[in-house]
């Protein structure tokens, strides 16, 4: 392990023909650097270029402009067979006519690996995903997780620098599913291997990975780590993609380092919040974005600025939190008030229809590109 | 009646089947069952059947003869022997050149467009919209001596100052592999298509990024996974191709004899029923224990059920 990363995308751009005859770029000039031994997901709704990334890096793809890099080496149009990287399929593309020792024997087998070695690395590749004694059965005799765990053996077993998983715990039930996510991401510490992870699931995301890519249309949105991405969005649609915010769309009117006070029409106040996104510039037309956990509901007005009276239109009592929906001069506002105490009287909840004073802390508060 | 009828899977099953058990019973088993008996008995002088129990039909199949020379009573005569070893050879001919020439089609159809599949599938089926005796009759015009393949290898010789001298092609055993070969060549793509088709493209990529190089693959993955088509072609082709006699007929002339021709002569040429009973129960018996070891070995190509 000589390089820093494990893997580089370069300005990586790669264009299909669409059914239709158009051109359009699954992945639009991305550039990213993943980390030797680093959990990376790329995390995006369908279509936002995530999985053809992966491909590439997997060689089944090449791109169009640009170039990958695996351990400093460009990759070029390097068949996957000849990379040190393995992938986990999204739906694990076991050989049904294989047994479970015969899938994970495959790549062994390919590298011209003896018997002995090859009885050796399964049976340990076994105890890592647990399934020692399975080793007779078929893909089709096992269940989804279990399945799912023969996938990850079949590729760790080969020793890749890097294993690209793309979504794949995307069949499994919620319940397994976080039981898998907690596994892999202990497999990986352990291993000290290079995953890089393709997930829809901002939740999955943000529990397993160290750094996080968030893509949309191809284009990489933003780079982080989990509380960089959720604390500091990089813009709106970052801040929309990742949990929840509520929005307000406004002018700067005064811009500094760490402070910068925005005009909301829609509140018909000036906000003071702190600029994150790079490149603001006064007069901008940018959006302040606050998330629900992170407004603070009081009796009555205690700060000069950056208070709002509102009016209680709804409140849902969902266990850990009661989301308390607020309407301030028109404006919709959501905040989520952690039930802390143990109560059960309905007066200790706030009422439809009370009024309250809502205050945005500026540190709270963001200020952010539109896109 | 009918409330106890929905209730009951297995009456409604029964059902289902019964006009197809009771076609099954009046046209095949009963037949079946008359073709044993009449294989027993003896030839009439006037082509009729006495009923009696014995062997002599299949002694005579299998080579024994009172026909002999030097008087002898008894003796070998390894005619019916030949005929059931070239029917089964030339089977095993077909089926080996069908299944080499439908593979790579089949693949290749396969691995096309979606939207292209249909097309060639489509030119696959089409030679069968003409009649069966037809098209091995086109092979006739093509083979004969002043036929279209004598015509232009004539013509290319004329050309080169070669002298040639018309190719005996028709009536010869390769003319009726040719024929068999072409009358169940689409026998052999659909079925390795449908198979082949439904292989999860990701499966090729797995083996890819587990190391394997196209040939690799297509040995470990491709064709293990395609076998069960192989394996319902074969069945499809061998055993018509043992049966069939209108190809060795119109191809083969008197040259090409088969079990198929056989039993065909024997009802309607030499009005001996009893004789043709019998060959068709050894033809039947023959094609059902090179069926049985061929699918012990490789199944009825339906245990693997692709992902």
């Amino acid at each position: 392990m000589t390089n820093e990363y494990a893997v580089e995308m370069r300005d990586v751009v790669k264009r299909f023909i669409t059914p239709e005859g158009n051109e359009l770029a699954a992945v639009d000039h991305v550039t990213m650097q993943i980390r030797n031994g680093e959990f990376f997901s790329m995390l995006g709704s369908s279509g936002c270029g995530k999985t053809t990334s992966l491909r590439m890096i997997a060689g089944f793809e090449w791109p169009t402009e640009g170039e990958v890099y695996i351990e400093g080496k460009p990759m070029g149009h390097t068949p996957p067979f000849q990379r040190k990287v393995n992938t986990v399929f999204q739906n694990y593309a076991l050989f049904q006519h294989m047994t479970v020792f015969e899938n994970i024997a495959f790549g062994l087998e390919m590298e011209g690996a003896e018997k002995d070695e090859i009885q050796k690395r399964v049976k340990h590749a076994l105890e890592m995903v647990q399934l020692t004694g399975m080793e007779r059965r078929r893909p089709k005799q096992l269940s989804g997780g279990q399945q799912q765990r023969v996938a990850v053996a079949r590729s760790l077993v080969k020793v890749p620098d890097v294993l690209l998983l793309d979504e794949p715990l995307g069949a499994l039930d919620l319940k397994l599913r976080k039981e898998m996510q907690l596994e892999l991401k202990a497999l990986q510490q352990q291993l000290g291997i290079t995953f890089i992870y393709v997930t829809h699931d901002q939740e999955e995301a943000l529990t397993m990975s160290d750094r996080i890519a968030v893509m949309s249309k191809g284009k990489v949105q933003q780079i982080g780590t989990p509380v960089e991405i959720y604390e500091r969005p990089a813009n709106r649609f970052v801040a929309d993609f990742i949990g929840e915010s509520n929005f307000f769309e406004g002018t700067i009117k005064s811009l500094s380092k760490d402070e910068a006070v925005v005009h909301i029409p829609a509140l018909n106040a000036d906000v003071t919040a702190l600029p994150v996104s790079n490149g603001l510039a006064n007069k901008d037309e940018v959006v302040v974005s606050i998330r629900p956990e992170k407004v603070r509901i009081s009796e009555k007005n205690s700060m000069n600025v950056n208070m709002f009276q509102g009016k209680v239109s709804n409140t849902v009592y969902i266990g850990t939190d009661t989301h308390v929906y607020l309407d301030v001069n028109g404006a919709k506002l959501k905040v989520y008030e952690q039930n802390r105490i143990s109560r059960l009287d309905p007066k200790s909840f706030y009422e439809v229809g009370q009024d309250v004073w809502l205050m945005l802390m500026p540190e709270n508060t963001l200020v952010l590109k539109k896109d | 009646m009918f409330q106890r009828l929905r209730e009951n899977k297995s009456a409604q099953g029964t059902l289902l089947a019964l006009p197809t058990m009771v076609w099954m019973m009046a046209l095949l088993i009963i037949p079946l069952l008359l073709t044993l008996v009449i294989s027993f008995g003896r030839r009439s002088p006037d082509g009729g059947v006495i009923y009696s129990f014995s062997l002599e039909n299949y002694l005579r199949l299998l080579g024994y003869s009172t026909d002999c020379e030097n008087g002898a009573s008894a003796c070998f005569n390894s005619l019916y022997v030949q005929i059931l070893w070239r029917s089964l050879t030339l089977a095993f001919n077909t089926t080996v050149l069908v299944i080499l020439m439908a593979y790579p089609l089949a693949y290749f159809i396969a691995r096309a467009q979606p939207k292209r599949r249909n097309t060639f599938l489509f030119l696959v089926l089409i030679p069968l919209w003409t009649n069966f005796v037809i098209r091995v009759y086109a092979w006739m015009m093509l083979l004969r001596k002043e036929g279209a393949i004598n015509l232009i290898i004539g013509q290319v010789a004329h050309l080169l100052h070669i002298p040639f001298q018309p190719l005996e092609l028709l009536y010869t055993p390769g003319a009726v592999l040719v024929g068999m070969v072409y009358e169940f060549l689409p026998f052999m793509i659909l079925p390795i298509y449908t198979s082949l088709e439904k292989i999860d493209t990701s499966l090729y990529e797995a083996a890819a990024d587990l190391g394997a190089n196209a040939v690799k693959t297509f040995l470990r993955v491709t064709l293990p996974l395609s076998m069960p088509g192989v394996v319902a072609g074969t069945i499809l082709v061998f055993i018509p191709v043992m049966g069939t006699f209108i190809v060795s007929d119109i191809l083969g002339g008197r040259q090409v004899i088969l079990v198929g021709n056989l039993i065909q002569r024997q009802f309607l040429d030499a009005r001996d029923p009893t004789f043709g009973s019998a060959a068709s129960l050894i033809l039947m018996v023959l094609t059902l224990i090179v069926t049985y070891f061929y699918t012990r070995k490789f199944g009825f190509g339906e245990e693997i059920v692709v992902a």
